[in-house]
């Protein structure tokens, strides 16, 4: 999402604001941020995705995800004439160094960047015993670290598999479409580090976010849509052979 | 009173549960969080301290305001849409405090993440066999990254 | 076959549950059956079965005691479980544990006990010395009065608490049921026979138990075993395995006849890496063999001896099979991949705090705490003061 200099030169005060809070040890939003003005979601455009793994090595170090477990990852798929259901996947370390070079065969192969897809009807804040997982006002689905027990109720209740327990913390951990970015005025790690454009932060509530133009003019699907999980990370031209 | 007197030991056990749910009662009220409730069944004061997470990747934006002019460079080539920090890596510290100088890149290494050509890649998008293409030479030895050709 | 094969999500390779969580269902499994068992004599007055009454309500509240243990080890952060009390969510059916849990231990478990006790507790706190006096002092609590009529009204009480127990053991032990069962991102799970299956299998589970238990302890006291009891109960034991069975063969005849999406990957995993705990050890020898067994001794004229020989193996067998059950449901939940291309294995370790000795310590544990009971409150039948349990009290 490009900003242009004289939006980033209102932004740039704000956000020296929340990191001086942050500096100061008190917990706090961009000023200029209303959460009831948004709603976040992402869009992946699967054409672009060239499986660089830039945005998993990205995620990875700006969130600090454990080593073995991915907030975002890439699979590959290779999908061999009309044999859709046996789609051949892999994900050689989440994609985190990419992948090894293919072979042109007579199969298609072409590469899925996979995440929390933030559910508006999300199942995992159903199952949370405790309230510990939620939906945002502004649509983004948030684990609270100090509340939550461990019990992983909400990693086996995602039918993405987008969530893992975080090895030293003990708690559910998950992509958290970088909160701490875009309530400043950013973009997400992923977004930002993707050299190819195939992921964009989407703002529903924006009337000028450029995704309802992209809606408008192309056909988009979400993963698993027969759960009716309210998925909102679109993926424009999703091949059916994709779990 | 002869009838209470041998219902007396119910009323006993009885008040055991009633003094334990007072206990309850007494307890919770100290210990749930304040801003549980807030916006929904969650601890509200937690979406702030979400928020409040550094910051390691500064965006592009950031990186502009001092190197303008690779930005400009950038913006006239292939690599238009290539953000800085895509290739450079997490920059917010630099950001901060510009002594802190950031490794320079090996463009073997990163150039290659991406250009190295496969099948499975999009066919419009610019590709190479990195052996033949440049037998190991670095590719800055040709190619200007900031401009993208 | 070990390792991961196929394709699994990044995050699904490593199981997240383990055996600790396996061994929840079976132990809450037993406390529920057991509990079915004690029923019978109060509610249905099966009087036949009464030798096992106060035994089958002591092993009950042992393996209780015991059933919090292993979901507090498996918890990331135990300390933080008092939340689940004071800010439930209401749409997770795990939030209901708590509740449920002090439910039937207070108002149901320890309330029946004590009502039924009471009369041998006071005459206990009357003549015991020491630190037991003392115990079973805060136990009469303060309340000295066993006159007939109290006890009369104690036993319609009590009477009442085992009605509402039925129901309340179902909860007990179907919620967790329908903890799995109501996962609609896991096939192997979603289900809405779960609940019913749980239940029914941990009724013949808990019977079994309990069965094993009476002659265990029996012989131990080098007593006679009551053959008619031990006929009763395995008689119950049947056809409530009848009814588990069939249960099991309807979710199984349904998942191949439909051979949805899910299917193939399942079938795949059942007969691979499931194949030992559930064909070899929950079907054939779990369920088969003992209804088989059990057939036998229903329809033919068998010696006494004989008849218990058949009995304690099949009893045994049945307490394998259920848990090899509870294994299949947890574990076989998350051997394959959401995305139905993959399998992964279950690494179980052995002196972690999620290990396999842990597993084994806390499965010992109920019987020590059992012996302990017993010694506190004797169970036996010579103890026993004489019955008004088999039938309501007479309205006063």
């Amino acid at each position: 999402m490009k900003i242009d200099r004289r939006h980033f030169l209102v932004m740039l005060p704000a956000a020296a604001v929340a990191w001086k809070y942050v500096l100061a040890g008190t917990p706090e939003q961009s000023p200029n941020y209303t959460m009831t003005d948004h709603w976040w979601s992402m869009l992946i455009d699967i054409p672009k995705c060239i499986g660089c793994g830039n945005c998993v090595r990205a995620c990875a170090a700006e969130n600090d995800v454990p080593d073995g477990n991915f907030r975002t990852w890439v699979e590959r798929y290779h999908v061999d004439d009309y044999h859709m259901e046996n789609p051949e996947v892999i994900s050689p370390d989440g994609g985190k160094e990419g992948f090894p070079v293919a072979q042109e065969d007579a199969g298609k192969y072409f590469f899925v960047p996979k995440m929390c897809n933030h559910c508006a009807d999300s199942p995992c804040t159903q199952v949370c015993p405790v309230g510990a997982t939620f939906v945002a006002p502004d649509g983004v689905v948030l684990v609270d670290q100090t509340y939550c027990l461990g019990c992983a109720y909400c990693v086996q209740a995602c039918p993405y598999g987008c969530r893992y327990i975080h090895p030293t913390k003990r708690v559910a951990d998950k992509c958290t479409l970088c909160y701490h970015r875009i309530t400043k005025g950013l973009t997400t790690a992923c977004c930002e580090n993707c050299p190819a454009g195939a992921r964009q932060l989407v703002d529903l509530k924006d009337p000028n976010d450029p995704i309802h133009a992209f809606l408008k003019t192309h056909h988009v699907q979400v993963l698993k849509p027969q759960m009716a999980t309210g998925a909102k990370v679109f993926y424009n031209q999703l091949d059916g052979a994709v779990r | 009173m002869s009838r209470f007197k041998d219902v007396e030991h119910l009323y006993r056990f009885a008040f055991l549960f009633v003094v334990a749910f007072a206990l309850f009662l007494v307890v919770r009220h100290f210990v749930v969080p304040k801003s549980f409730g807030e916006y929904g069944h969650y601890r509200g004061a937690a979406i702030a301290e979400i928020a409040a997470k550094p910051l390691r990747y500064a965006g592009h934006a950031t990186c502009e305001t001092c190197h303008a002019d690779i930005a400009e460079a950038k913006m006239a080539g292939k690599h238009e849409h290539v953000n800085c920090e895509a290739c450079h890596g997490p920059l917010q510290q630099h950001a901060d405090d510009p002594s802190i100088q950031p490794a320079k890149l090996d463009t073997t290494v990163v150039c290659v993440r991406c250009h190295a050509a496969s099948a499975a890649k999009p066919g419009g998008f610019p590709q190479i066999d990195p052996e033949q293409h440049a037998g190991g030479i670095a590719c800055e030895t040709c190619h200007k990254p900031h401009n993208g050709l | 076959m070990s390792g991961v094969e196929g394709y699994m999500y990044p995050n699904e390779i490593n199981l997240i549950w383990s055996v600790l969580i396996v061994l929840y269902p079976y132990i809450t499994g037993l406390v529920a059956g057991a509990f079915i068992l004690a029923s019978l004599v109060r509610i249905f007055n099966v009087k036949a079965v009464a030798p096992t009454y106060r035994l089958a309500l002591l092993t009950a509240l042992s393996f209780l005691i015991v059933a919090p243990l292993p979901l507090q080890l498996h918890l990331g952060h135990p300390e933080r479980s008092p939340e689940m009390y004071f800010t439930p969510h209401a749409t997770s059916a795990m939030a209901m544990f708590g509740f449920v849990y002090l439910w039937y231990l207070m108002a149901v478990l320890v309330f029946e006990i004590w009502l039924d006790y009471r009369r041998d507790i006071v005459l206990l706190s009357q003549t015991s010395t020491g630190w037991l006096r003392v115990l079973y002092r805060i136990m009469t609590l303060g309340s000295d009065n066993i006159s007939p009529r109290s006890l009369a009204i104690d036993d319609r009480v009590g009477w009442i608490v085992t009605l509402v127990g039925i129901p309340s053991a179902f909860i007990l032990h179907g919620y967790v049921g329908f903890i799995f069962g109501s996962i609609k991102a896991n096939p192997w799970w979603n289900s809405p026979l779960m609940p019913v299956v749980f239940i029914f299998s941990a009724m013949v589970s808990g019977i079994a138990a309990v069965m094993l238990l009476y002659i265990v302890t029996t012989k131990l006291r080098k007593l006679a075993i009551d053959m008619a009891c031990v006929d009763t109960i395995a008689m119950y034991l049947f056809y409530m395995f009848i009814i588990d069975f069939s249960l099991e063969m309807l979710d199984l005849i349904h998942r191949i006849y439909e051979a949805d999406e899910s299917f193939r990957s399942l079938d795949f995993m059942v007969h691979t890496r499931l194949f030992f705990s559930q064909i070899v050890l929950q079907l054939l020898l779990g369920t088969m063999v003992p209804i088989i067994l059990l057939a036998i001794t229903q329809v033919t004229k068998l010696p006494a001896i004989v008849r218990l020989r058949i009995y304690v193996t099949a009893g045994c067998l049945v307490l394998i099979g259920i848990f090899a059950m509870r294994w299949n449901v947890v574990i076989g939940g998350q051997l394959f991949s959401k995305s139905f291309l993959g399998y992964t294995s279950y690494k179980m370790s052995l002196v972690t705090k999620e290990g396999l000795l842990v597993a084994i310590f806390l499965s010992i544990l109920p019987l020590v705490i059992l012996y302990g009971l017993q010694a506190l409150l004797p169970p036996w039948p010579e103890h026993e003061h004489e019955a008004i349990h088999a039938a309501p009290a007479p309205a006063a």
